[in-house]
């Protein structure tokens, strides 16, 4: 007999629980932990003065990328972050796990690297010391963000005590229009529906829009889930998923790979199943967006301008936001000018945002006033952009071209916006201080980043002079 | 973990939506490998100007809140990363309670596991609070066993999850509870490789 119709959510986390007890949180067991050198340097220290084990280092896996130098590998300018990439490296030897450090052909940023190395897979559960974790649920995974005392938690233990979380269908009705992305439609989102309707909840994303989506996009969906409240945001498997998938180093082969393969695709949601709350919104509807706030929810289509004080809710907020982005409200968002542009980050990193933004500014020059970066999400993306030339388009263009690592998305290392600096990313926060202290955030797809560090404004790029989208 | 049963003190109120974690501790602090001596940079954007003096116009520098150990915010508060040093900061400046009508929730279990009482509230009675902290002194105790607030000699019940409740009351450690079931960790390896 058939059973009960359940989403993707459920039958993942059924498959996982170790132990559960009435009224209390289910005992998860974690099929892959991800590290890298920020969040992990106080787990393992945790763990030597309990004297205890890393369980499984055969699960966990580490990389360095939030504070390693982008322009030249052999110059780390700050001795605290130095002693925080060898203390990764120490405590991984000591424990056996697998690191690409910033040497490693395979280094990239920790959500850009999981799915290229075959690592994200399907229905596994993924945790790392990082609120993006949400980017391995483009693959159907149940991927989360957990703090440092979880780290060394899932590192003795190889479990994680999590409440049931309720799942919510974000609905995509309609396919995206031409010069329209995967970051536009998830800027949307939360510009729609704000920063916390995620809170408490699983989201996947489901419709035409969705189905539709590279897996690159998918991950830029769901990287941003966080931005939403939702600690995780998935999509279930497809063709999409497998085709990708295929040939990975960590992935099964041939025979192993086509029964996989069927049980990833049978982890899809069931016709019928239901969700606690469903929210919809029209993908064909969807404009190039630009937050022109401090946080991912304040933000606009292209065409449109800053808020009018006397429309918002939490006034004195978005005074304060105006305030601290120097802007007036009723502001034309084609009149903001920028001098910064950072295309990179694990949201929009990959291969694919690289030769979209190439396209845009081949044959062109970077505004005078404008300082351009490109940051490939891993030392793989960058070899192959290198191969297909795309370094030579953008640095003719005068963009200057990077070594992988998150770079000014945090501004963690040397790749600093100063203050008051206005800088076109394509990144995931806006946060005041994010990009440098007093620096100024505007989020955009890499497409309109690339037409904005061209122009020194924002333009809408479904218009942009010359480029067939 | 240290047990915390009741606390007494004074209010700090935070009249902002949406406090992310980049603000409670921006990212060049982030650098450190031990736990400790994160306080002194809390909120240091809102606390500190570029001389690293501090600035006037920002509440948590006046006088009268030095001693406050219960902080008032709104909405979402703790939203963006997932740096536990934000819960890490919160309680090495001195805050042992924080009250708000809602919590992001990666930061509720970081702040959870150091501790740190978090209590939800509908927010009118947070921006009562908020606004009274505001004008005058207000001093709160709270009673975690009992699940009341009072202020002066008025009371409200506020709700937590009981084996939230449990762990603060007891100072547990996570890892030693999960070992006692390592067992069953063993029987589910077994069966799923
Ligand atoms: S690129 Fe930015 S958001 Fe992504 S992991 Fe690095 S710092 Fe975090």
């Amino acid at each position: 007999m058939m059973g009960r119709s359940k989403t993707i959510i459920e039958k993942i986390w059924e498959k996982h629980v170790v132990y559960q007890e009435q009224e209390k949180p289910d005992l998860l067991y974690i099929d892959l932990h991800l590290i890298h050198e920020v969040t992990s340097p106080q787990a393992f220290e945790g763990l030597r003065i309990n004297k205890r084990k890393v369980r499984r280092p055969d699960l966990t896996f580490a990389t360095m990328d939030h504070n390693v130098p982008t322009r030249n590998r052999d110059v780390i300018k700050d001795e605290i972050s130095r002693k925080q990439m060898e203390t990764l490296k120490e405590n991984c030897q000591e424990n056996n796990i697998p690191l690409a450090d910033m040497f490693h052909p395979d280094q990239g940023i920790v959500h850009v690297i999981g799915p290229e190395l075959g690592l994200t897979q399907p229905g596994k559960t993924i945790v790392c010391g990082d609120s993006h974790t949400s980017t391995h649920g483009a693959f159907g995974a149940l991927a989360f963000g957990i703090g440092t005392s979880e780290v060394e938690h899932v590192l003795a233990t190889q479990t994680i005590w999590q409440e049931r979380p309720k799942t919510l269908n974000v609905h995509v009705e309609g396919d995206l229009g031409a010069g329209v992305t995967a970051k536009d439609l998830i800027l949307a989102i939360i510009a729609k529906f704000g920063v916390r309707f995620g809170t408490g909840y699983v989201m996947e994303y489901t419709g035409e829009a969705i189905r539709n989506l590279s897996m690159e996009g998918r991950m830029t969906v769901c990287n941003m889930s966080i931005e939403a409240g939702a600690r995780a945001g998935l999509i279930s498997p497809d063709e999409t998923t497998v085709e990708f998938l295929r040939g990975r180093v960590h992935v099964r082969k041939d025979e192993a790979f086509t029964t996989i393969a069927q049980d990833w695709l049978a982890l899809a949601t069931d016709d019928g199943a239901v969700y606690d709350k469903t929210v919809t919104i029209r993908g064909d509807e969807v404009e190039p967006q630009v937050t022109w706030g401090t946080n991912p929810g304040m933000c606009v289509p292209v065409s449109g301008t800053t808020p009018n004080l006397n429309d918002v809710e939490y006034k004195q907020d978005v005074e304060r936001a105006l305030h601290y982005m120097g802007l007036n409200e009723n502001q034309p968002i084609s009149s903001i000018h920028i001098d910064h542009v950072f295309i990179g980050s694990c949201t929009n990193s990959r291969l694919s945002d690289l030769r979209r933004a190439a396209e845009i500014v081949k044959g062109k020059h970077v505004h005078a006033n404008v300082r351009a970066i490109v940051v490939p999400g891993s030392f793989s993306i960058k070899r192959q952009a290198e191969q297909e030339g795309l370094d030579k388009i953008f640095q003719d263009a005068g963009f200057e071209w990077r070594e992988a690592g998150c770079s000014m998305c945090l501004a963690m290392n040397d790749d600093i916006v100063p203050p008051e600096g206005r800088c076109a990313s394509t990144s995931n926060r806006n946060f005041e201080g994010r990009q440098g202290n007093g620096a100024r955030t505007h989020l955009v797809s890499p497409e309109m980043a690339a037409a904005a560090a061209i122009e020194g404004h924002f333009v809408d790029v479904r218009n942009y002079a010359g480029v067939a989208l | 973990m240290k047990a915390i049963k009741n606390h007494t003190g004074l209010v700090y109120p935070l009249n902002r939506t949406n406090i992310d974690t980049d603000q409670i501790i921006p990212k060049q602090f982030l650098k450190r490998i031990e736990r400790t001596g994160f306080g002194q940079f809390l909120f240091y954007h809102w606390r500190f100007d570029d001389e690293g003096n501090k600035r006037q116009d920002f509440s948590l520098n006046k006088e009268r809140y030095q001693h406050a150990s219960i902080l008032v915010a709104g909405e979402n508060f703790g939203c963006g990363s997932s740096r536990e040093h934000a819960p890490w900061a919160l309680l090495d400046y001195g805050f042992r309670v924080i009250i708000a009508p809602s919590f992001a929730d990666i930061f509720y279990n970081n702040a959870l596991k150091n501790g740190i009482i978090l209590i939800k509230i509908e927010e009118e009675q947070v921006k009562q609070w908020l606004e009274e902290a505001d004008i005058g002194n207000l001093s709160l105790s709270i009673d975690l066993e009992d699940q009341k607030i009072f202020e002066g000699n008025k009371e409200y019940h506020f709700q937590i999850p009981a084996y939230h409740k449990e762990k603060l009351l007891n100072g547990w450690d996570d890892i030693a509870l999960t070992l006692l079931h390592e067992e069953k960790i063993e029987i589910y390896e077994n069966s799923n490789n």
